[in-house]
């Protein structure tokens, strides 16, 4: 007699649009060595029948890279928020339990809708001002390695969503920033041409929902995939704030 | 009036050129089916090239021009490479402006690495993770722009098709949301196309999921020409997996990484013995037939498997984490060993199309009004690319299709813009295809039926290519693009409804198949990644010609041609890399 196939049980979170209820669906799919759950949700695609036996559509949710890279592939596994391409089958307990990031409004199924980081980069001047894309003639000033080294942590940033998500100050009943933006604009400020700006990015967290509305939780730097060490940029950032706003007073 | 410019695609070549609209005056309504943010861009690892001589070794622009056209097996326009290699250096002080992460000397200075094909230091980096690190700049600076109102960007859109107006010349798209499903047209003074490469015609790749080719070959099916689209690089180092192979970059062979298996119980460091003058750092093509061979006919692979290994416990540990951090961390997530402590096990797979989109010099496609730009085109890496040579080609590309565009829309022979009547025709006849779509209720299932195509591409038009396969192939893939017609939509929703979505695309992706196959078995010669042992050789005669590939509605194939390209700079010369090249 053929051995039967081992297999992963998955429950999933779905939801038809933004508007509708969630409701839950169960799959199984073929267990393979080093199966991820974005591979195991191709596998659904390729015949989206449910663990008894009812036909249904695939699985919703976005991917790009699946190389933890993009940080499209964000969403709560197991009760974790993390990206599913490197969410690997044999480090979960089954069922494997997948939902929606639900700090975001949710798309579809799990394919959430994070305009509000790419917005947030807005709000802080998330860029180094420069004149333009044209030669200047003049190299950019030299920078301490150590120092570049610091920025690169930060710059790996993949606007995954991770950090927002984990946080519990940001929700909808909140209007803090969250964790993403103050990491970038303490990025930012490292830059030798981008502290030009500082000023303007101090300002912009100072306002309402701004860096004081950081709880000190510490979820954040647990959550980052890319292990940047968000509390601690914060904190800083939180001392470079707080010289501004004196600043501010002084110069009133 | 300011001029409008339709981009689509958000990556490093989309996001260049956008820039330069920008600065020139014009607008620009940029698409992308991805938050450009998340373009494939971002899976750059191992740098780019730019010739900085730096290092005490006396490089030059002309070295890093005549390495890329050795690289390429003489086959790319000669013109176009010394143009991007003199704007290389340029580049990499724009960005540095900008803020890239560039890995830096001890002194503070941008600091450079070995790469395949070169015997000069001459790659810059930022980590390994050097594309995320100049997409994210562009991605900045684009932002920047967005406040200003100059950029418009249409995120979760995809492409369709263009629209030309009745001089025949293009003005304009139709995109549909991928979210609200909404189909709709829009008018343009020109169109660039910036939407990457066809990996995912081939099935596993390194590429993302999001590079399908799409886009070009729908331009492809209203007239647009593709040029030498049977040269795909095979990456020789990369991380088989099922669901994607995850790409280990070239700069591990660049800070010392070797590869080899065991022969007669001992360590055989193949590449090194096989190539003396080059070593590990041969040119992409080379080292991956190497590997092919070492497994497939002296079955000297890993266990008698299809690998071999990429080792780097050789050198120090903190020394890779600074240079090589983020693919190790790669490596050890998705495999589980460290890389630091046991060599890697490797194996080739298809990474890039040197192909693609034919093109001026300017990047104008053979419509009016529609130009290509990026890895969708095919200009600057002729047979073979070099490894770093891509993030170049990707943001130089840019710069040359912006301002064209621009130049174009000012004083272009355009002809008439779109009427209303004209841009509601082009969005019903989409949508009517659309709506045929989601109703297709046969037995297929379209990510099975693109498993089948990426298994067939995979094994018949990569590393070694023969005739009969080559046919049997093509008459394969013709056998699935019937089956498309018998595929099933499950998934009926007007809202976020990626099935359907998906099989348009699927479409298209059969259709390049076929592009690729025949032009691979048309060519019977070996010349960089195209090798057939039929014909072991390079034929200057017959085959020192550009590639052209002509859609016939009637057949659904492509008709085949070969037009002469701007070789005046060298002159061309056999490639060997078991010793030093001769300039």
């Amino acid at each position: 007699m053929a051995e039967t196939k081992k297999k992963v049980h998955f429950i999933i979170e779905r939801q038809d649009g933004p508007n509708s209820k969630p409701y839950t669906e169960e799959f199984e799919v073929d267990y393979r060595p080093a199966l991820n759950v974005v591979a195991a949700l191709m596998e659904i695609q390729k015949n989206p029948v449910t663990k008894d036996g009812k036909k249904t559509t695939a699985v919703v949710w976005e991917c790009n890279c699946l190389e933890k890279v993009c940080g499209a592939c964000t969403m709560v596994i197991n009760g974790k928020v993390q990206q599913a391409c490197s969410a690997l089958i044999d480090h979960l307990e089954q069922p494997v339990r997948l939902a929606p990031a639900r700090t975001f409004p949710v798309i579809r199924d799990l394919h959430i809708d994070r305009t509000v980081m790419f917005e947030n980069l807005k709000r802080v001047q998330g860029w180094v001002s420069v004149d333009g894309s044209w030669e200047v003639h003049n190299d950019a000033p030299r920078q301490n390695p150590k120092t570049a080294t610091t920025a690169y942590e930060i710059s790996r940033c993949m606007t995954c969503g991770c950090c927002m998500e984990a946080c519990p100050n940001v929700n909808s009943g909140s209007d803090f920033i969250g964790p993403q933006p103050l990491g970038q604009v303490h990025l930012f400020n490292l830059h030798p041409i981008g502290e030009y700006n500082k000023e303007e990015r101090l300002n912009a967290i100072m306002d309402k929902g701004g860096i004081a509305s950081c709880g000190n939780s510490q979820n954040c730097v647990q959550a980052c995939p890319k292990e940047i060490k968000l509390t601690t940029y914060i904190a800083k950032l939180n001392r470079d704030v707080n010289k501004q706003a004196l600043k501010n007073l002084f110069n009133k | 009036m300011k001029k409008k410019i339709i981009v689509v695609g958000g990556g490093l070549s989309g996001l260049m050129a956008t820039l330069k609209i920008c600065e020139a005056g014009g607008e620009v309504d940029l698409f992308s089916y991805c938050p450009v943010k998340r373009s494939h861009s971002l899976c750059a690892q191992g740098g780019m090239n730019a010739c900085m001589d730096t290092k005490g070794e006396n490089d030059s622009v002309y070295e890093h021009f005549d390495d890329t056209v050795y690289g390429g097996d003489f086959l790319a326009d000669q013109n176009a490479i010394k143009g991007m290699c003199e704007a290389a250096p340029k580049l990499i002080k724009m960005f540095d402006r900008m803020g890239v992460t560039f890995t830096r000397t001890p002194e503070g200075l941008l600091d450079l690495r070995n790469f395949g094909g070169q015997k000069n230091k001459r790659t810059l980096f930022s980590g390994s993770t050097t594309g995320q690190q100049l997409l994210y700049a562009l991605d900045e600076q684009v932002r920047a722009w967005e406040v200003k109102g100059a950029v418009k960007k249409y995120e979760f859109w995809e492409f369709i098709k263009i629209i030309k107006n009745k001089e025949n010349v293009c003005r304009g798209i139709v995109a549909q949301s991928m979210n609200s499903m909404e189909i709709k047209a829009f008018r343009a003074d020109t169109v660039i196309l910036a939407t990457g490469g066809p990996g995912m015609v081939f099935g596993r790749c390194t590429a993302s999921t999001i590079c399908n080719g799409s886009a070009v070959s729908a331009v492809y099916q209203q007239g647009a020409h593709i040029g030498n689209p049977e040269f795909i690089q095979i990456h020789p180092t990369a991380i088989p997996g099922s669901d994607k192979n995850r790409l280990m970059s070239e700069a591990c062979r660049g800070e010392g990484g070797r590869v080899w298996v065991y022969k007669d119980g001992k360590p055989w460091y193949f590449l090194e013995e096989m190539y003396p003058a080059y070593g590990n750092l041969v040119p992409r093509d080379v080292a991956s037939r190497a590997i092919y061979d070492v497994c497939m006919n002296q079955r000297l692979g890993i266990n008698g498997e299809n690998r071999v290994y990429l080792d780097l416990s050789h050198i120090p540990a903190d020394y890779l984490e600074r240079k090589l951090g983020g693919i190790l961390e790669i490596y050890t997530e998705f495999v589980g060993d460290d890389p630091r402590k046991v060599p890697m096990q490797i194996y080739p797979s298809v990474h890039y199309s040197m192909g693609g989109i034919w093109v001026d010099i300017k990047h104008n496609t053979n419509i009016p009004g529609l130009m290509a730009s990026g890895e969708c085109d095919y200009q600057y890496h002729g047979a073979n690319r070099l490894g770093a040579n891509s993030l170049l080609s990707a943001a130089y590309s840019g710069t040359v299709s912006g301002p064209e565009a621009m130049r174009w829309a000012k004083v272009g022979e355009k002809g008439s813009e779109l009427t209303d009547e004209e841009l509601q025709k082009a969005e019903n006849e989409c949508r009517a295809e659309y709506q045929a779509i989601l109703k297709m209720d046969g037995p297929e299932n379209a990510h099975q039926l693109h498993h089948e195509l990426g298994d067939l591409m995979n094994k018949y038009v990569t590393i070694e290519r023969v005739n009969k396969d080559l046919d049997y192939c093509f008459d394969e893939v013709k056998k699935i693009l019937e089956r498309w017609n018998n595929i099933g939509v499950d998934d009926k929703s007007d809202w976020a409804n990626q099935e359907g979505m998906f099989v348009r695309q699927l479409r298209n992706m059969i259709i390049y198949a076929l592009v690729v196959t025949k032009a691979a078995r048309m060519r019977d010669e070996s010349r960089g990644a195209h090798y057939k042992r039929e014909f072991p050789t390079r034929d200057d005669e017959r085959f020192m010609k550009t590639t052209i590939a002509e859609f016939d509605p009637a057949t659904q194939e492509p008709k085949i041609s070969y037009i002469d390209f701007d070789y005046s700079l060298v002159k061309p010369r056999a490639r060997n890399y078991a010793v030093a090249k001769k300039g």
